[in-house]
Formats: structure tokens, C-alpha cells, sequence
């Protein structure tokens, strides 16, 4: 199999395992979710790494690659950051009910 | 030796795991926290994978630290300044910049090429797309955060038909940068889809409405993990496409369930303009056409408040924007004291975001099971005495029931009107975000108690304080 062929198959089963992970979200979660697949989206900072990793040191491309990977982990970092504030707000609340009905 | 190899890929597939498993977690309220730790982690884990395979030179991990630095403490000092009411902007504003990113990546690999020289067709497509995508992302949320704080308005022209023949213009040029690409990689085109791209995502959002604001936000989060994912293929990372891939469809699915939610096609809230900003009726004119408005004063609400045995609150926009759910939790607090019943209802789209008034109240301390979803708390409102809407406009709107020329017409509402008692704390008659008059303002149960809802919620304690009401009773 060609590494084109095996991207495209891995972008398939990836798309398919994302449609199939969130099926049911009780609104309440809806903006922690959509807060977190946010922080997620972040992951681009393995491209920005990876840009950095080839860039034999030429300076333009380092720039370039540092740029973008402040961007992707102000992403992440806040992301994550901030869906971890607002859920903590949840968890508190009910300790002993375990949940949503 | 193979050990050597094969570590770098169990790191990724156990990352992949992860974040699978971080996802599904978070649409579980009582696994949310730990998978959001969860996907944190796996985070983590993908980028050691990576430095592992790809080791640094001292100069790269200069560039590295300050590209650290920069943006992890810039989000790390986001995070925890920016209020729970911004919850909405925050999203958009990381949001562009995860687009920001990709198309950062993009434009470094097509301008100077590193790695194996000659590029390919699909590391070309993928560049286009990785361009293309993460130019719309970024700027289109930048205009979605700009709306909703309130710096853009919606420009007139806009809302005619100009704007398509000026969108179909842009993602012509788009087009043709996208097609002259290949022949000249860090040339004009680049630059031509580069701008097309960006002028594109502004000439989509800014049309858009901002009681649509939240699909596109979500839309715009699974743009950006498509763009992830075209920058997985441009740098060739499988990992990336996996995650990017992930994000983009359910991003697709959030969106999906918001439409819903909103009897709204995602095509009519992409095309179809501002809601109301068309229609007949209203539209931005203010107190358009009412006629039967009964006003009351902090003192008579208070009095129907401390005769009622069930009350419900309807927290909408105005509460996050006067920052009042810590008044409103003292008042119900005061309430429950005095024997009364208190529960809030949730409509699914209340505020700018879905979940939006659960993160606000959440904060105020309002436990978890007084929030009622639409569903539940529907059947409820005939025996309800008091119904208290605070800042909430489009949600309660019974025309979306009855009146088919209402462009609400189909849209899901929490049937206040129900109730014994309704009362609107509202600043002004002004149209709500639809831009669409309200007929629950003009029902005879109906009282508007006009004033910001902090004062308003203050006003209603001091009354109540006054009349004796939670005092310890005491058996």
C-alpha cells in the first residue's frame, strides 16, 4: 500500500470514528465539547513541530514554524484550559446524584 | 532494534486511543472533566512520539521554546482571565488560531520546501486545501468573536444580494490561485488564495446573524480540524489526519445537533442572511408595532414572587451580559428559604452557545439538577405560578408556535406563555437577536419589568428582604 493510500484510509476511518464518537450530547456539554474538540484541533502542533524538525535551520522556516506553533499551543493550552474551568464548575455541583438523569 | 522503531508508533496509536477515548468522555457529564485530561494527555504523548522520531537541533529547539513560550503562556493567561460570560469568543478566538496554524505550516512548506524537494500532486492538493481551509478558519473567527463581543456589526449590504456575487467572486479567485498553484509554488497564486481565502471566511461570516453565531462556531471547529488534517497530509503525519479527522466530524455532528436544535437547515443559516434582517416586520426598529405592553415595577414581581409556590426561571443573553447569575442564585436561594420551588429552564440555544446558560449558572453554584432541559420543563409551565424571563427573547417567543409568517415559525420554544405569570426583565423593547417582535410581551399575563437584569435581581431582594421573605422561619 502506498503512503498516499494509507493516508486516505486512515482520513476515512478517522472521519468515521468521529462521527460515531458523539452521537448523544446532552446540551449541557455542548459548548465543553465543542471547547475541547476546539483544544483538540490544536494538534496541528505536530506539524508546526515537524516544519521546525525539517527546516535544516534556515531561518525563514524556523520563524515560520515557531509562529504557527505559538498559535497551535495557544490553542491547545487554552483550550484545554478552559474546558477544564467550565467542566470543573459541573463536577462540583453534583458529587452525590453522579450525573445527569 | 525493531523495539527502537516500533515505540515511536505505539506512542502514536496509544495517542490516537486517547483522544478517542477523550472525545467520547467529554459527551458524558460525569466523565467529562477526565476525559478532557485525557485528551490533554494524549496530546502530550503525540508530541513526545514526534520528537522521538524527529530529533531537534539546538537551534530548532530555540525556535521551539520561543514558539512555547509565546503561545502557551499567552493561553495559559487566556484561560484564566477571560470571564465565564465570554465563554463563546474564547472558542472562536482559539479557534482562529488553530487555523492560523495550519495555514502557517502551509505557507512554510510551499514557500521553502523542506524535506524530500520535489513536491507531488497530492502534497500540493494538500497544501491548497491545508491554505484554503485555515484562511477561512481564522478569519471567519475572528469575525464570529468580533460579532459577538460586539466590535462588527452586520453591514447593510451584506443582507442584499451583493454578497453572493462578491462570495462567488472570491472563491473564483480562490479557485485560480488553487489551479496556477502547482506551476508556480511560491508565487503569486499562493498569495492570491492566501487573501482570496481570508476575504472569503470574512465575506461568509459577517452576514450571518448572531442568533446563528453558534452554529458557525461550531462549523468554524470543524473547519479547523479539517484544516488539522490537510496540514497531517502536507507534512505527512498520519497522526495528525487521524485527529484532524476526528475533530472535523464531529465538529460536523455539534453543528448538525445546533441546527436541529434551531429548526434551522445549515444551508439557510450559510445563505439565508441575518434572520429577520429581511423580514416585514420589525427588523432593528425599535419597539416596532407593540401596542398592549403592560410595565410593572421590582415591588409588584417581588410580590408575586413571595405568593408563589413554583417559579421558573428563563435566564437568556441579557443575564450573561449583565453578569447578574450571582444575584439570581442569591434570589432563588432566598426563595427555596421561603418554601417556594425553583428550577430553570434551559432552551438548548439560550445564550450565544448551546450550554452556554449551564456554564453561566454552573458558576454561580445553581446545582446541577434545577437546570431543566426544554423537554422536561415544558410540561411544567401550566402549573407554574411565576415565570421570570431574564434577557431572553427568541426562546420564548409563542409565535414560533402558532404564527407560520414568523421566520421563528418551527423553532423549539419553552412555552412560558403557559404559565400563570410571566415576567420579562428586559432593558428595552427593542427586537430581540432574530430582530423579530416578540407577542409574548403583549399577553395579558405578561408584565415587563424594563432595567438591567443585575439591578432588576438586586431590586427583587432588597423587596423581598424587606417584606421578611427567607428569613429563618424556623420550625
Amino acid at each position: 500500500m502506498s503512503a498516499l493510500t494509507q493516508a486516505l484510509w486512515v482520513l476515512l476511518l478517522g472521519s468515521l470514528l468521529g462521527l460515531e464518537l458523539i452521537g448523544k450530547v446532552p446540551p449541557t456539554l455542548h459548548t465543553p465539547l465543542m471547547s475541547g474538540a476546539n483544544a483538540i484541533s490544536g494538534i496541528t502542533v505536530l506539524a508546526s513541530l515537524t516544519l521546525i524538525a525539517q527546516a535544516n535551520d534556515q531561518l525563514p522556516l524556523l520563524v515560520l514554524g515557531s509562529l504557527s506553533l505559538g498559535f497551535a499551543l495557544f490553542n491547545v493550552v487554552g483550550g484545554f484550559l478552559v474546558t477544564d474551568r467550565m467542566l470543573a464548575m459541573f463536577s462540583r455541583k453534583s458529587p452525590r446524584t453522579g450525573g445527569p438523569r | 532494534m525493531a523495539g527502537l522503531e516500533l515505540l515511536p508508533a505505539l506512542i502514536d496509536l496509544g495517542a490516537v486511543l486517547l483522544l478517542a477515548l477523550g472525545i467520547k468522555g467529554l459527551s458524558k457529564v460525569s466523565t467529562a472533566r477526565s476525559a478532557n485530561g485525557l485528551a490533554a494527555l494524549a496530546m502530550g504523548l503525540a508530541v513526545l512520539g514526534l520528537l522521538i522520531q524527529q530529533p531537534l537541533s539546538p537551534q530548532a529547539w530555540l525556535w521551539v521554546a520561543i514558539g512555547t513560550g509565546l503561545g502557551g503562556v499567552l493561553g495559559l493567561i487566556t484561560a484564566q482571565r477571560v470571564p465565564m460570560t465570554a465563554m463563546p469568543e474564547t472558542v472562536a478566538l482559539f479557534n482562529g488560531c488553530g487555523g492560523m496554524a495550519s495555514l502557517l505550516v502551509a505557507l512554510g512548506v510551499a514557500l521553502f520546501s523542506p524535506g524530500e524537494g520535489s513536491s507531488g500532486l497530492v502534497e500540493q492538493i494538500s497544501i491548497v486545501i491545508s491554505v484554503f481551509v485555515g484562511a477561512i478558519t481564522f478569519s471567519g473567527s475572528i469575525v464570529a468573536m468580533g460579532k459577538l463581543q460586539g466590535w462588527i456589526d452586520t453591514p447593510s449590504w451584506t443582507q442584499s444580494s451583493l454578497r453572493h456575487a462578491v462570495n462567488i467572486a472570491l472563491a473564483v479567485a480562490c479557485l485560480a490561485g488553487a489551479i496556477a498553484l502547482p506551476g508556480d509554488m511560491a508565487g503569486s497564486p499562493l498569495w492570491l488564495l492566501v487573501v482570496a481565502s481570508s476575504l472569503l471566511g470574512i465575506g461568509v461570516t459577517l452576514p450571518i446573524g448572531g442568533a446563528d453565531m453558534p452554529v458557525v462556531i461550531s462549523l468554524l471547529n470543524s473547519y479547523s480540524g479539517v484544516a488539522a488534517a490537510a496540514a497531517g497530509f502536507v507534512v505527512g503525519s498520519q497522526l495528525l489526519i487521524v485527529a484532524g479527522a476526528m475533530v472535523g466530524a464531529a465538529g460536523l455532528i455539534l453543528t448538525q445537533v445546533m441546527c436541529t436544535a434551531m429548526n434551522r437547515s445549515l444551508v439557510s443559516v450559510l445563505f439565508g442572511g441575518a434572520l429577520g434582517g429581511a423580514a416585514p416586520v420589525g427588523g432593528g426598529g425599535e419597539a416596532a408595532g407593540y401596542t398592549r405592553i403592560t410595565s410593572c415595577s421590582a415591588e409588584e414581581c417581588a410580590l408575586a414572587l413571595e405568593a408563589a409556590e413554583r417559579v421558573v426561571f428563563v435566564p437568556g443573553y441579557g443575564l450573561a451580559v449583565a453578569q447578574a447569575q450571582h444575584a439570581l442564585r442569591e434570589l432563588s436561594k432566598l426563595l427555596e428559604n421561603h418554601g417556594v420551588e425553583v428550577t430553570y429552564a434551559i432552551h438548548p440555544v439560550a445564550g450565544r452557545m448551546p450550554g452556554h446558560m449551564n456554564v453561566l449558572l454552573a458558576e454561580a453554584d445553581v446545582p446541577y439538577e434545577q437546570l431543566l432541559e426544554m423537554d422536561i420543563v415544558n410540561p411544567e409551565f401550566p402549573r407554574t405560578d411565576v415565570v421570570i424571563v431574564l434577557g431572553a427573547n427568541d426562546v420564548v417567543n409563542p409565535d414560533a408556535k402558532t404564527d407560520s409568517t414568523s421566520p421563528l415559525y418551527g423553532m423549539p420554544v419553552l412555552e412560558v406563555d403557559q404559565a400563570r405569570q410571566v415576567f420579562v426583565v428586559k432593558r428595552s423593547l427593542g427586537a430581540g437577536y432574530a430582530g423579530i417582535k416578540n407577542a409574548l410581551f403583549e399577553l395579558p399575563q405578561t408584565a415587563m419589568v424594563f432595567g438591567d437584569a443585575k439591578a432588576v435581581l438586586n431590586g427583587l431582594l432588597t423587596e423581598l428582604r424587606s417584606m421578611g421573605v427567607g428569613k429563618k422561619v424556623a420550625a
